[in-house]
């Protein structure tokens, strides 16, 4: 009996410790809601500060570090308090797990960046009906799910501006593919929609799509889906990769084999990825948009909803802070608030760039 | 297994006059326990080289064995720990977490030797290596616990020490990524290092005693203890070797890549498992082959270039992936029935 | 002199009975829950304890018959294709017209199908090991899904359909009520039936069970094809909790499932560990996530805290009976 207890209690204790030393960590700012004591606090109410939560795809993607750093920007700006979340996989499953956690601190308000558009509908659904209002970003879910989506950018944009940049690098006649993300990827989809859309104009008749593969976002796969794409299309002349992981490995496979200028490689990086890429010539440009400035844009979009200042209906106005006056247009059957334009990456910029992010 | 062992202890006891004739028989039926893999990746290769027509180029098998390489480095240290008895379920993030220190080691300090990073991704793993080991071996929980818990835990380290940030290509100094690019006498470098473990590793498990030990502790731990073999010693050896061979190949996957993520190879554990259990090294313990773990290796390598050259549609990839895997471990099996009947009819001992 | 009767049945003491391991997750689910109460204000409040239970149940329905595969010394690692299997190929009858009641039951019988042929090739083919059979069907099973559904998913089902995952008894969770009813019969059936005491008798030594007449094909076969089945329930469950369905739903199911049927004491070497320790473990595991969920532990500490948490209770027992000569066989 004795022995059960003193071990039953070393249980307690390491247990508690162990809780407790993870609870008081202060990762440099990914994530965490700040000390337990803060954590614990009272449910907001309508004087005290408000508790913005924003839920990222996955941990240790310096993406949506970003993102999450633009969101408690915009939130303290205001006075408020950010919650970040990320889970360790990039499942749907354990993002509703994440929105039920949040719906237990009656927090005022979660955008999220989904890793399944239709799967977090029923859970986001209780949300609204808890009080909370419920936001987008970066990848969406589907209209019955939020009140209004902050995107990026105009997917419709971002595809054509890939197929147009293509187009001069490769003097308007040749064979393209694309190397996308996961097959499921709602955003990876919908950009390659509007890629296709754009070669059906006739000034891109000599540009010929021939592939469309599918690395996964994993470093491995997309360096065998680009080995194979060289391999059965050897007269290939350029690769769009509208995919952080897709790009920078085609760019590496590309490096290896030594055929820079031979096929170019185009798409959606991060600079600090595709710094050595852009540099030596591989990637004559690509595109994407400040990530820190969609989570900003989030978090005053979040900011506005719970003040009350919007609806998230099409025509309202509102301001958000340092990106100015921001209007929510339609988007399909929802509505959408967007940041801007893609933005290029070349030789000129990325050095300053790289750094960054 | 133990029928082959009983063929062989009767072959030893049989007479003098026929034993030179009998042994080369045996050796002749203990190649042919891998025909059937061999059969299975010779039957691939044809049939995907008519699909198209670059899949059998210098160039393609390079970049067949370069990918290749990584795994096949794992599937040593895997096949040891399943010999006995044991199973690694972390090595994918023991793999993330070596190559994550290395690389943002060359980062902070550009000037370090590419020998140094190898060597100090080595340590890393070894270390996680020596801890799985203790646990299993000293503290004696199973190995499926103790690594599911450890895989954890390396994982979350591993997010940890990165702070969130990846290592880019632009980070890593050009020695660095050399490493995986380079060639030597013009092989590539990654598959140099494959050839030397394995060279490495057939000379420990045939030609020492302690190769040997590791599979008498999987064959029958408890005679192995009576029989003066330190069984703690040897489980805790193979987890180290484990760890060590897997910190070896964080650096080198890093490498190759020119980028270390938080969840680089997640997952990957079960890749190494399936190019083990394919090669025929037996999940219950005692025995495994080194030519076996070659073939699992290049098959599982060779299907991962093939599927997305022969123009599969993606959402088909998974399946043939999967059947190709049952057809080869039943084929396999329908083999070795095959061999041990004939074993069992031969009336001559 | 009056015979001595033999029984295998230990004479009770109370320090035997309390120092089982059971008794050890209790100690440790207690220790979690002041743990939680501590560090977060919204812990201890009733809706929020009986919602936690919705998120983290639908995996327990294949903890069950998993504690009986593992005391069989086997495993079955393609529970999560199963899930996705029967999830997606229920979603596209209806999808394409076919009522959803029948599809619901479509979805139960591609589960057990699932199982059965997993335990059919375990049990035909015995050179190759559970792992590398459900290795294989894992592979095989998502891989169907993804032949069916490619990059699509398929939602909007009828509203009924949603009270599955969400839905109340009065106050209680249906998924609740459910789990509780499968936990039920399946501890009768371990641990009151002669299929129990014969699954115990195979894990424990086959060769002798074989010989002793008990039927090891057969009931190997049963238990997998339970596996399937509980895992087309888990689909139901998991698809009413997303309301649409995908088929790279549910993975890394299989390596959640076995860390708690192993935290709950049910040793991988066979023969050993009791269903109440499985449940036990099932709500540990969820509420310890829940609870550190709630004061937004970023995701690495949680990985770290889950994996020491395996390790530290695993090791306490064997650190408490070094000498005893318990040293259990790998794997």
């Amino acid at each position: 009996m004795k022995k059960v207890l003193t071990l039953g209690l070393a249980a307690v204790m390491a247990v508690t410790l162990l809780a407790g030393c993870g609870g008081n960590d202060k990762e440099a700012g990914a994530s965490g809601g700040g000390s337990p004591s803060a954590s614990t606090g009272q449910p907001s109410d309508a004087g005290g500060k408000k508790r913005l939560a924003i839920i990222f795809k996955n941990t240790g993607n310096p993406y949506g570090e970003k993102q999450m750093e633009g969101f408690k920007k915009a939130v303290e700006e205001n006075g408020d308090e950010a919650i970040l979340k990320a889970p360790d996989q990039p499942t749907a499953e354990a993002q509703i797990q994440m929105i039920e956690e949040l719906i237990s601190q009656k927090v005022d308000a979660i955008a999220i960046a989904a890793n399944d558009p239709d799967a977090l509908q029923p859970a986001l659904q209780k949300a609204m009906n808890a009080g909370i209002k419920v936001i987008s970003l970066d990848s969406a879910v589907n209209a019955q799910s939020r009140i209004t989506h902050v995107n990026q950018a105009d997917p419709e944009r971002i595809g054509r501006t890939l197929i147009q940049g293509v187009s001069e690098m490769i003097g308007g006649e040749g064979e393209i593919a694309i190397l996308s993300a996961t097959s499921q990827a709602t955003n990876q989809n919908t950009w390659i929609e509007w890629m296709k859309k754009e070669l059906e104009d006739p000034k891109y008749a000599n540009i010929k799509l021939v592939k469309v593969a599918y690395g996964d976002d994993l470093r491995d796969k997309s360096v065998s889906e680009t080995e194979a794409l060289l391999k059965s299309y050897p007269n290939l002349k350029a690769i769009i990769a509208p995919t952080t992981v897709g790009i920078a490995a085609a760019g590496k496979v590309l490096t290896d084999k030594g055929l820079k200028d031979k096929v170019k490689l185009t798409g959606l990086g991060l600079p600090s990825e595709m710094a050595e890429y852009i540099e030596s010539g591989v990637c004559p440009w690509m595109y994407l948009w400040n990530p820190i400035d969609v989570g900003y844009l989030a978090g005053y979009t979040a900011e506005a909803l719970v003040k009350g200042e919007i609806t998230g209906a099409v025509g309202e106005k509102f301001t958000a802070g340092t990106l100015g006056e921001k209007e929510i247009v339609a988007d399909g059957d929802g509505t959408q608030v967007m940041l801007g334009d893609p933005f290029k990456f070349d030789s000129g910029n990325i050095a300053e760039w790289k750094e960054v992010y | 297994m133990k029928q082959k062992m009983f063929a062989d202890a009767a072959l030893a006891v049989g007479t003098g006059q026929g034993a030179a004739t009998k042994t080369t028989i045996s050796a002749k039926f203990a190649k042919f326990r891998e025909l059937g893999l061999l059969a299975v990746i010779v039957l691939i290769c044809i049939g995907v080289q008519l699909r198209n027509p670059s899949f059998l180029t210098l160039e393609n098998i390079n970049d067949i064995a370069a990918n290749t390489a990584i795994l096949s480095i794992l599937s040593v240290g895997m096949m040891l720990v399943i010999i006995t008895r044991g199973i690694d379920l972390s090595i994918g993030a023991t793999l993330a977490l070596s190559g994550m220190i290395a690389a943002m080691t060359v980062k902070a300090h550009p000037g370090l030797h590419p020998l140094a990073a190898l060597l100090l991704g080595f340590a890393v793993g070894l270390a996680c290596g020596m801890v799985i080991g203790f646990l299993v071996a000293k503290v004696g929980i199973l190995p499926i616990i103790a690594t599911l818990g450890m895989m954890n835990v390396f994982r979350g380290l591993t997010y940890e020490a990165s702070g969130g940030k990846w290592v880019s290509a632009h980070q890593m100094p050009d020695s660095f990524k050399q490493i995986a690019t380079g060639s030597l006498l013009g092989i590539n470098n990654l598959i140099v290092i494959a050839v030397v473990i394995y060279a490495v590793a057939y000379y420990f498990v045939s030609h020492t005693r302690t190769g040997r030990q590791v599979y008498a502790v999987g064959s029958n731990p408890e005679s192995a203890e009576i029989s003066g073999i330190k069984t703690k010693r040897i489980l805790w050896l193979v987890y180290t070797i484990m760890g060590g061979l897997t910190g070896l190949a964080g650096v080198l996957w890093v490498s190759k890549f020119a980028s270390a993520q938080g969840d680089t190879a997640s997952g990957y554990e079960l890749s190494v498992i399936a190019a083990c259990v394919l090669g025929g090294v037996s999940i219950a313990g005692g025995s495994g082959k080194i030519s076996g773990i070659i073939l699992g290796a290049v098959l599982l390598g060779i299907l991962n270039n093939a599927l997305p050259m022969i123009n599969v549609s993606p959402f088909w990839q998974n399946w043939i992936q999967g059947m190709i895997i049952l057809a080869a471990v039943v084929f396999n099996a329908l083999v070795k029935r095959g061999i041990d009947r004939n074993n069992l009819m031969r009336r001559k001992i | 002199m009056e015979p001595r009767v033999l029984t295998s049945k230990k004479p009770f003491t109370l320090k035997g009975f309390f120092l089982q391991w059971e008794w050890m997750l209790v100690l440790l689910f207690v220790a979690v829950i002041v743990m939680n109460v501590n560090l977060s204000d919204y812990f201890w409040d009733y809706n929020n304890l009986r919602d936690a239970t919705m998120s983290f149940l639908d995996k327990a329905f294949i903890v069950l018959p998993m504690v009986f595969i593992i005391i069989l010394a086997d495993i079955d690692i393609s529970v999560g294709s199963i899930v996705a299997l029967s999830s997606v190929i229920m979603a596209d009858l209806y999808a394409h017209g076919v009522p959803m009641e029948l599809a619901l039951i479509v979805c139960l019988a591609v589960g057990t199908l699932c199982g059965y042929i997993n335990g059919l090739l375990i049990v035909k083919f015995k050179e190759l090991s559970s792992v590398i059979v459900t290795l294989s069907t894992m592979i095989i099973y998502r891989g169907i899904a993804y032949i069916l559904l490619k990059d699509q998913s398929v939602g909007k089902f009828p509203k009924w359909f949603n009270y599955l995952g969400w839905g109340y008894v009065g106050s209680i969770p249906f998924i609740l009520i459910a789990f509780a009813v499968f936990a039920v019969l399946f501890g009768i059936l371990l641990h009151k039936t002669t299929f129990g005491r014969k699954v115990y008798a195979i894990g424990s030594n086959p060769t002798a069970s074989r010989y002793s007449g008990v039927q090891v094909d057969r009931i190997k076969i049963i238990v997998f094809t339970l596996a399937g089945l509980m895992s087309a329930v888990t689909a139901l469950f998991l698809t009413s909790r997303m309301g649409s369905t995908r088929p790279n739903i549910a993975t890394g199911y299989e390596l959640d499932v076995i860390a708690m049927v192993v935290l709950g004491g049910i040793s991988t070497a066979g023969g050993k560990g009791r269903m109440i320790g499985a449940i036990l473990a099932v709500f540990l595991i969820g509420y310890l996530r829940y609870g550190l969920g709630l004061i937004n532990i970023s995701a690495q500490t949680l990985l770290i805290v889950i994996g020491l948490l395996l390790i530290f209770a695993v090791s306490v027992p064997k650190l408490k009976w070094k000498g005893t000569g318990a040293k259990g066989k790998a794997v």
